[in-house]
C-alpha cells in the first residue's frame, strides 16, 4: 500500500468531481440534478483542503469555509426556484421544461 | 493506520457518490438524497484526516444537516415519484459516459504525472483557533459579505416563495 500524498486526495477528488458531472448530465429529474452540483462543490472543497494541508497554508480552509456558506444560499435559492417551477408547470423533470428551446 | 483509513473513507465516499447519482436499484430521488448525507459524512471524515476539524464539523452541520434537510424537505413537499424513464436516450447517455470518462482520464493523468505532491508533507494544523482568528482579521471583509450573501439569498427565497409572483 503506498504511502498517502496529495495526488491521493487529488484523484478523489477528481473521481468525486467526475460523478458530479455525470449526475447533472445523466439524470432528467432537476432535485437529483441539484445533489450532482452539489457534490462537484464538495469534491472542489476537498481539493482546497488537501491543498491547504500539504502547502501549509490556512487559506485554503478559509476558502471552504466561503464556500459552503455560498453553497448553502445557493441551495436555498435553487430550491426555491425547483418550487416556484413546480407550482406554475407541475413537473421537475428536465424534459417538460423545454419552452425556451428554440 | 490513518493511510488505511484514507482508502476505507475514500471508497466510501466514492461509492456512495455512485450511488447518488446512478443507483441501479432505485430512482427515487430520496434514495439519492440518503446516499447524498452518507457522502458528505465520509468526506467530513476525509477532512478529519486532512486535521481541518472545524471544516469536518461544518460539513456536517451545514451540508449534511441543513442542506440535506432542505433537499429532503423539497422532496417530501413536491410528492414526487419514482423518476420514470421516458425514451431511452441511448445516444445521450452514451456520449455523456465517454464526455466525462474523458474528463476523469485527463483529471487522473494530469494530477499523478505532474508531480504535484513530490517533496510535500502534511504538515498544516488547521485548529479553530488559527482559522477563527485569521478568519475575523485578515479576511473580516469576505466575511462581512458573505453576511450579506445570506440576507439576500434569504430574501430571495422568501419573495420566491410567494404565492402569487407579480
Amino acid at each position: 500500500m503506498m504511502h498517502v500524498g496529495l495526488e491521493h486526495y487529488l484523484v478523489v477528488s477528481a473521481a468525486l468531481f467526475c460523478l458530479g458531472i455525470l449526475g447533472v448530465v445523466m439524470r432528467r429529474n432537476l432535485l437529483v440534478m441539484y445533489m450532482g452540483l452539489e457534490l462537484m462543490l464538495n469534491a472542489a472543497n476537498l481539493t482546497l483542503v488537501a491543498f491547504s494541508r500539504f502547502n501549509n497554508h490556512l487559506n485554503g480552509q478559509i476558502m471552504v469555509f466561503f464556500i459552503i456558506t455560498v453553497a448553502a444560499a445557493e441551495v436555498a435559492v435553487g430550491l426555491a426556484l425547483i418550487v416556484a417551477l413546480y407550482r406554475k408547470r407541475q413537473t421537475a423533470h428536465v424534459e417538460d421544461l423545454t419552452s425556451m428551446k428554440l | 493506520m490513518q493511510d488505511i483509513l484514507f482508502y476505507i473513507l475514500a471508497a466510501l465516499a466514492l461509492g456512495f457518490g455512485f450511488l447518488t447519482v446512478a443507483n441501479p436499484f432505485s430512482r427515487n430521488p430520496v434514495t439519492s438524497a440518503m446516499f447524498l448525507v452518507l457522502t458528505m459524512g465520509a468526506l467530513a471524515g476525509l477532512f478529519v484526516l486532512l486535521h481541518a476539524f472545524f471544516i469536518a464539523a461544518v460539513q456536517i452541520l451545514v451540508y449534511a444537516g441543513a442542506v440535506m434537510v432542505l433537499f429532503l424537505f423539497v422532496i417530501m413537499l413536491l410528492n414526487l415519484k419514482d423518476e420514470e424513464r421516458r425514451k431511452f436516450n441511448a445516444f445521450g447517455i452514451g456520449a455523456g459516459f465517454i464526455a466525462v470518462g474523458a474528463i476523469a482520464a485527463l483529471l487522473v493523468k494530469t494530477i499523478w504525472f505532474s508531480g504535484i505532491g513530490e517533496n510535500k508533507t502534511p504538515s498544516l494544523e488547521g485548529s479553530t483557533v488559527t482559522l477563527g482568528r485569521e478568519l475575523f482579521t485578515k479576511y473580516l471583509l469576505p466575511f462581512e459579505l458573505i453576511s450579506v450573501l445570506l440576507l439576500v439569498a434569504m430574501v430571495g427565497v422568501i419573495l420566491l416563495s410567494k404565492k402569487d409572483l407579480k
